[in-house]
Order: C-alpha cells, then sequence, then structure tokens
C-alpha cells in the first residue's frame, strides 16, 4: 500500500465530516454511523479513531494508546489500521 | 492490543435458523406523510396511499423513536412522500438526534430553502438524500410531472453549502438509461458523496407501470458499461452504486436482509411494516404503533414473524444452498408476480415462474421498437394522461376509487 498522509507521525488524522463515532449500549461496542449504514468496531480500531480529532499527531496518539494499555510499540499496529480506514474513507 | 480491524460491515441477515428471535430493528423508516409535491410514476408508495392520509401526531413519532432506540435502532430515515411538508420536522430530527439515531433525510428537495436546511443542521439533521429523475430538466420534469429541474439543482447547492453529506438518488429506467453517463456527470458537478443509480424495482407505481418503465437487456448492459467506466475514473471521489436490476440479472435480492430482521417501516398512518411495498400483502394483519409498542410488534406480531426463517418457504428454496443468503428473496415480488407471497421470488432461475419475468422481458425487447421512450417536452399531467399510468390490466383495478380524490395533477384526460 502507497503511503498515505494520515498515516505519517505528523499527521493529524480526523474522522471524515461523513462519519459519527458513538458507543452503542444495544451492541456493547463502538460503531461508525454513515449515510444509512454502520461499522462496528473493536477495541482497539475504536481506541485509535477516538483519538483522531484533527489536533493529535499521529505519532502523539500512538503514544498515548502505548500508554493507556501498557504496550511498548504500537507504531506499527496503529499504521496499518488508519492506513485501511483511510483508504475506506473513514478518516481524512 | 489486537491488530485491530472493523469487526464486520453490519448487513445483519446472519442465517436464518426456523423462529430465532429478532435481532434489533437497526433501521427505522418513518415514512412522515403521503403528501408530495411530485408524482413520480416510479413511486413505491402503495397505490392505494389515499385511504391511508391520517397522519401520526408529533407525540407518537417521538414515542416510535424512543422505542425503537431503546431496542437498539440507529440509523433512522426521515422520507414520505414529501418529509419537509411536515412543519414539525426539525422537532423530529432533534428528537432522533438527541437520542443517538443517524438521521437521514429522504427527499425530493421541494421545501428545501437555506433557512430550512440550516434549521434542520441546527436540530442534527446528520445527511442528505437528494431525488433526481434525470440528467435532463425535459425528463425530470415530465416523469415527476413537475417543473422541478432548476430548483433540485439550487438545492444540490444548499445542501452541499451547509456541509452535508449527499447521497444523489436516480431511479433509472428504459426512459433515462441513455442519459446515465450525463447523471453521472451532473452528480459529479453537485458535488455528490455517493451516486444510488437504483434501477427500478417493480412495486407500488412502477409496478403499474411495469411494461412502460422497463428497459432491454442491452439497454441495461450499454449502461452497466458505461457505469463501470465512470467507476474507475471516480475512485475514491464519488460512489456510485448500481441498483441490480433482478429481473436481467436473474438473481433474487436478500430483500431487506429478511423479513423483520432489520428493517422497520411506519407508515404514516402509524402502520408497522417490515418493507415499503408490504401493505398490499394479502392476509396479514400488519399492527398500528398507536394500538401497540414497538417491542411487541417487531418481536411477537404474527406479521413480522410470518416470514422469518424458513419453514414458509417453498421446496424450491429449502433445497437450495442460497437460502439463507438471499432469504427467498423478495415476498412482495413473489406475490406481484406470482399471485402467492410465499413462493420463490420468480426472478430466480430456479423458480418455476421464472417464465413470467422473461415474458416482462420479451415485452421490453418487443416494445422497445415503439417510440414511447421520447417524452422531451414538458406537459403538465401527461405523465397521468399518457399511458404511463394506465397501461396495465392492474393498474386499472388497483386505482379503482383511490387516486382521484387526491392526485393534485388534476383529471385524466
Amino acid at each position: 500500500m502507497s503511503p498515505t498522509p494520515a498515516v505519517a507521525d505528523a499527521a493529524r488524522p480526523a474522522l471524515a465530516p461523513m462519519y459519527r463515532m458513538q458507543f452503542e449500549p444495544a451492541q456493547d461496542c463502538w460503531v461508525l454511523l454513515y449515510p444509512e449504514g454502520l461499522v462496528k468496531l473493536n477495541g482497539p480500531a475504536s481506541e485509535i479513531l477516538k483519538r483522531c480529532d484533527g489536533k493529535t499527531t499521529v505519532a502523539d496518539l500512538t503514544e498515548d494508546l502505548q500508554r493507556a494499555f501498557n504496550e511498548p510499540d504500537l507504531r506499527a499496529d496503529v499504521g496499518e489500521f488508519l492506513g485501511d480506514a483511510y483508504e475506506r474513507g473513514w478518516i481524512v | 492490543m489486537g491488530a485491530p480491524s472493523a469487526m464486520n460491515e453490519a448487513k445483519p441477515g446472519t442465517g436464518a435458523t426456523p423462529r430465532k428471535a429478532p435481532g434489533a430493528p437497526m433501521w427505522l423508516l418513518a415514512e412522515l406523510t403521503y403528501k408530495c409535491p411530485l408524482h413520480c410514476v416510479f413511486c413505491s408508495n402503495p397505490t392505494d396511499y389515499a385511504d391511508h392520509m391520517s397522519e401520526l401526531p408529533t407525540e407518537d413519532w417521538k414515542r416510535v423513536f424512543r422505542e425503537a432506540r431503546a431496542m437498539g435502532a440507529v440509523q433512522l430515515g426521515f422520507s414520505g412522500g414529501e418529509p419537509l411538508l411536515r412543519d414539525d420536522l426539525e422537532e423530529l430530527v432533534a428528537e432522533a438526534r438527541q437520542l443517538g439515531f443517524y438521521t437521514n433525510l429522504i427527499t425530493s428537495g421541494i421545501g428545501l430553502t437555506d433557512k430550512r436546511a440550516a434549521a434542520l443542521k441546527q436540530a442534527g439533521l446528520d445527511h442528505i438524500q437528494l431525488s433526481f429523475q434525470d440528467s435532463t430538466k425535459e425528463l425530470n420534469d415530465f416523469l415527476s410531472s413537475t417543473r422541478t429541474f432548476e430548483l433540485k439543482n439550487k438545492v444540490a447547492a444548499i445542501i452541499k453549502g451547509q456541509g452535508y453529506p449527499m447521497v444523489l438518488n436516480c431511479v433509472m429506467h428504459r426512459y433515462n438509461l441513455p442519459h446515465v453517463g450525463r447523471i453521472i456527470d451532473m452528480a459529479e458537478r453537485m458535488g455528490a458523496d455517493f451516486l444510488e443509480l437504483a434501477n427500478t424495482q417493480y412495486y407500488g407505481w412502477a409496478w403499474l407501470n411495469r411494461t412502460a418503465l422497463m428497459p432491454t437487456p442491452q439497454e441495461l448492459a450499454d449502461a452497466e458499461a458505461i457505469v463501470d467506466s465512470h467507476r474507475l475514473r471516480l475512485a475514491g471521489r464519488m460512489k456510485i452504486l448500481w441498483v441490480s436490476p433482478d429481473y436481467v440479472d436473474a438473481k433474487p435480492k436478500p430483500c431487506m436482509a429478511g423479513w423483520g430482521a432489520v428493517f422497520l417501516v411506519v407508515a404514516p398512518d402509524g402502520v408497522a411494516l417490515p418493507c415499503h411495498s408490504a401493505r398490499m400483502l394479502p392476509g396479514l394483519d400488519f399492527p398500528n404503533v398507536r394500538e401497540h409498542g414497538v417491542s411487541w410488534i417487531w418481536r411477537d406480531s404474527d406479521a413480522f414473524n410470518r416470514y422469518r426463517g424458513t419453514e414458509w418457504m417453498s421446496e424450491t428454496c429449502l433445497s437450495c444452498d442460497q437460502h439463507e443468503k438471499d432469504f427467498g428473496g423478495c415476498r412482495c415480488q413473489a406475490f406481484l408476480v406470482t399471485g402467492n407471497a410465499a413462493a420463490t421470488d420468480p426472478v430466480c432461475p430456479k423458480s418455476p415462474d421464472r417464465h413470467l419475468i422473461d415474458e416482462a422481458i420479451k415485452g421490453a425487447v418487443l416494445g422497445s421498437h415503439e417510440p414511447a421512450a421520447q417524452p422531451l417536452k414538458f406537459v403538465p399531467g401527461a405523465a397521468r394522461s399518457g399511458s404511463l399510468w394506465y397501461r396495465t390490466d392492474a393498474n386499472s383495478r388497483t386505482l379503482t376509487g383511490a387516486h382521484d380524490t387526491t392526485d393534485p395533477v388534476g383529471e385524466p384526460a
């Protein structure tokens, strides 16, 4: 996959305007809502997307995740997910 | 952390074991009114809608939203008729949004001023789907029997100007399929995020007008090739959905992802339905939200349980390895074409009734030599005085006593 703007350390990804993210009690998970559809997110995906606020850099949100989950190196996982999310149009 | 990913695209419909307890009605479609300024020949509203004009009041709608949301409903579509004709639309949107729904307005755009679009935005409206009839003024106006083309162009600019995601929906048929390239260009110019090219599904008014609307297989193939070429060009900018013309594709659609599986329609008068069209099915007593709670309707009513699971299926479906994927296709189509709502969807090549579909297609091929597809001059009421509404026997039977009192266009010529 070619490098995408949303994946670089200095990028500040944000949810695309069409999407809304919220917790669904009935399904006990986070979902991405978009016109006439939804995507259920697993825990790691929702933790990353929650931090895509358009202000936080990829480097900072990765560090934050590593601290929060006590994991030494999540950069590759985060990069892979953000690349995929960008391709799907979830983030800009 | 494990590998991050989306768990699945939540288009449910996983397995249809007999009498399985239903999941949530994820998709609630609120048909707020049957009133509409347009008169489209392919409208999916019931042909006898004039008998069901008594509309739910605001408070009943809010109760329905609350109950459905508590069951896990997530998507809420405001539809009709034309939902902008309800002056409590902003209030209903605000309530829905506050409950946590993703709110979709499905509209002709007639009545969507800058001011109203802003008020809806303020109320929390998430998305607007705007219908178009064609890329040309003449055909748009002819098919809707109104002068609305320029207005729709303005409305599209308002929608984009206020930052809404915009889906354009165009119902496709014999008259506008030759214009598909121009329709795509138009959607691109308007800045649509998504273009839905909805090949006509033959229900409601479209069923009455089936003969006139049906394209030939060649016309469909030509149009789809054009769509495919544009898809490549537009990748990453505008998605195009080509709704399968199931007569010609000969593949039953997994209608509504299964009867009573994810989709709940509440009609303007409060009747709860598993799809837009089911009201005309015989032998089903569809419950009304004025008399029953949404939970009972969804989980316990006979109507919503009738075609759940597989027990009702024909031997043709039961012996087929696709029956838990396509759910036997569409009950309404089965009824309209074969007279039996439990039959295998007749578009399926395995259906003993497939010949009925083939005959309809053959009729379109023979009919294509006639110069019917050239309504290039706008005449008020033309769709009504022309052949479109009066083409079939079913037309005259079904229309009896219904639209004479309600259609604002005028009496038939």
